[in-house]
């Protein structure tokens, strides 16, 4: 009867409560949500816009006016490095939702959709993969154009790929399995099973891959950004913003104006990858065998 | 004037394509199942049972498995006898859950881990009559309570991984009943559960037949569990019926050389401390079930058979009528009665 009195826990709650005893993912966490409550809330208490001059402090040093200090023609670097990662998170949340549905869908098709496509499907992932990102990306950008929308677009195109194989792989172990045959013999059809079985099955695939993904995505945007083919200026990005720092005056003489973007970027990528490596241990099957 | 059988099979025959070549795994299975009567399909592993089974539904592996002839006459709710080899994918999906459920061997594996117990069993009713999701799970927590689970409203909470394997099975058979079948197939459901365990899930399985008329296809390569539930009983050997009739008749006199090396080789309660001071082992058929790319010609028992003579190796005997509602195919099936 103590036995069965046990709180019963869904997988989802079993994985959570083996994600809060990661330090390290703990750790990223702490670091990501205040920080991502200080960027959505920026506007409301900093004085400076991202845009405005302050022509009495050029390459300004950090002070009480102007905390992380200005930069060469006396905007606030606080709060463009802010703004920056309101455009990073806005980019790489995007793109990884698009490229999360792409590698989904196209994981889908390859596993039910019978030989053929699942041939068409796969060959067409390996010549995505071979495509030299750098140069792909260049390319893409510079047809596309700079701006937001085709920098999500430029960076979704290029990621779903490992995830659409990674997808297949699993689904192609579900079809296989009882439970799916038995839902077949009750009736199901293919959207009932993808949507039913499938997805539900392939959550910790997708949450763990658009995690990792999402700081993947925020250093594509800003190596984009800095080498001007991503957001294009006046618009604050990280990448941009380090593109703008880039001289040898500025690197020396003006440090403030490359450290807290540049440390911001660092900060973000840690922080993703760390919640990321903890999600993945969380939905690892193996965790639940050794330990406690 | 009597109701069709809900289920009638004729000569089926389904295939397997194996490489290039296109291999019979069961052929010539004539089978009838009236309401409210069990059928038991006997035999050993690779005679095709299941797949006769599966068949039925049309359930064969993707691109491997098809039938190549016969009709498979189902009688559904509303009366109508349609041949389930005929219809397309939409309508066979409507009959699969709806008008025949299906139990499967493996409790362990047939459940979605990721959802509670009491959502799958609804799911069916859901997708086949649209029911709410607050309706559905009504229903399926009134079926955990009718398939023997106390404390019903909480175990539907719970997810597959925290059941018995008993109590699993008894799930996947609340889930094969919830849209209210008149043909239930059991896939060797008592296989992977202990001893008393089958015992119960037997016995639920009656019970609930008795309650909802139904008729019920029950594989299972175990004659006692033969015994125990169905009223009669078809073996098969190597792809084909050997002989078929009502369960107490086929086991007091059977008229299969195969059937009779099956009985025979069923060790007896008690016996077995008798049979070691003795020095006698426990009968069995000698040689293993031909493979179905390599058939012998004519009889395919005949290379493991006592009473295999010339006749036997020319063509595959008839399943032939051996008294009032039995068939058997042997040749020489007047010999061994007598």
């Amino acid at each position: 009867m103590l036995a069965l009195s046990r709180k019963t826990a869904s997988p989802l709650a079993r994985a959570a409560g083996r994600f809060v005893h990661n330090r390290a993912a703990l750790f990223g966490l702490a670091l990501l949500i205040p920080a991502l409550l200080i960027l959505l809330s920026y506007p409301v208490w900093l004085a400076d816009a991202p845009n405005d001059i302050d022509l009495l402090a050029l390459n300004g040093e950090p002070s009480w006016r102007h905390l992380f200090g200005t930069d060469g023609v006396g905007r606030d670097v606080l709060s463009r490095t802010l703004e920056g990662g309101r455009i990073s998170l806005l980019v790489s949340v995007c793109s990884v939702a698009l490229s999360t549905a792409v590698g989904f869908i196209v994981g889908a098709v390859s596993a039910f959709g019978g030989r053929w496509a699942d041939a068409i499907a796969m060959r067409t992932v390996d010549l995505v993969m071979t495509l030299p990102p750098a140069i792909f990306l260049l390319v893409i950008a510079s047809i596309a154009g700079a701006g937001i929308w085709s920098t999500v677009f430029v960076i979704a195109l290029l990621s779903w790929p490992v995830l659409s194989r990674m997808v297949r792989a699993r689904l192609f172990e579900l079809r296989e399995r009882d439970f799916v045959l038995a839902s077949r013999g009750m009736g199901a059809g293919m959207w009932h099973l993808l949507f039913r079985h499938g997805l539900p099955n392939s959550i910790d695939i997708l949450v763990v891959y658009a995690t990792l993904q999402v700081a993947n995505a925020i250093l594509l945007e800003a190596g984009l950004s800095f080498l001007g083919l991503g957001i294009p200026p006046p618009t604050a990005s990280w990448g941009n913003m380090l593109n703008g720092a880039r001289s040898t005056v500025v690197l020396e003489q003006f440090p403030w104006e490359w450290l807290f973007p540049g440390g911001a970027l660092v900060l973000a990528v840690l922080a993703i990858n760390f919640i990321g490596d903890g999600l993945r241990d969380a939905f690892d099957p193996r965790a639940e065998l050794g330990g406690s | 004037m009597s109701a069709s059988p809900v289920l009638k099979i004729e000569g089926l025959r389904t295939d397997f394509r194996i490489g290039r070549h296109a291999i019979s795994a069961v052929d010539d299975i004539d089978l009838v199942i009236p309401a409210g009567e069990t059928l038991a399909l006997v035999g050993e592993s690779g005679s095709g049972k299941s797949v006769t089974a599966r068949s039925v539904m049309r359930l064969l592996p993707r691109k491997l498995g098809m039938i190549a002839a016969g009709s498979v006459w189902f009688t559904g709710k509303d009366g109508q006898t349609r041949d389930l080899t005929k219809l397309d994918e939409d309508a066979m999906r409507s009959v699969r859950g709806r008008e025949i459920g299906m139990v499967f061997q493996e409790p362990m594996t047939s459940l979605n881990p990721v959802f509670t117990v009491g959502e799958q069993i609804a799911e069916p009713l859901r997708v086949h009559s649209g029911a709410t999701h607050s309706a559905a799970l009504r229903t399926a927590i009134e079926l955990i309570g009718r398939v023997g689970i106390p404390d019903p409203a909480k175990r539907a909470q719970q997810y597959p991984h925290e059941l018995s394997g008993g109590m699993r099975q008894r799930i996947t058979i609340a889930m094969a009943l919830v849209c209210d079948p008149v043909l239930l197939i059991a896939d060797e459901p008592t296989t992977a559960l202990d001893v008393t365990i089958q015992a119960e899930i037997l016995e639920l399985l009656r019970k609930l037949q008795r309650e909802r008329k139904m008729a019920m296809l029950f594989v299972t390569h175990n004659l006692g569990v033969v015994a125990e539930i169905a009223q009669r009983v078809a073996v098969m050997y190597a792809g084909r019926i050997v002989e078929t009739g009502p369960v107490a008749e086929v086991f007091a006199a059977p008229r299969h050389p195969y059937t009779i090396g099956l009985l025979h080789s069923l060790p007896r309660l008690g016996q077995g401390s008798a049979m070691r001071r003795a020095g006698v082992r426990l009968p069995s058929i000698p040689g293993v079930m031909a493979s179905i790319a390599d058939m012998p010609k004519g009889c395919q028992f005949a290379p493991r058979c006592g009473f295999a003579a010339d006749p036997c190796r020319v063509e595959i005997p008839p399943l032939a009528e051996v008294a009032a509602q039995r068939r058997a195919r042997c040749i020489r099936w007047r010999e061994i009665a007598a």
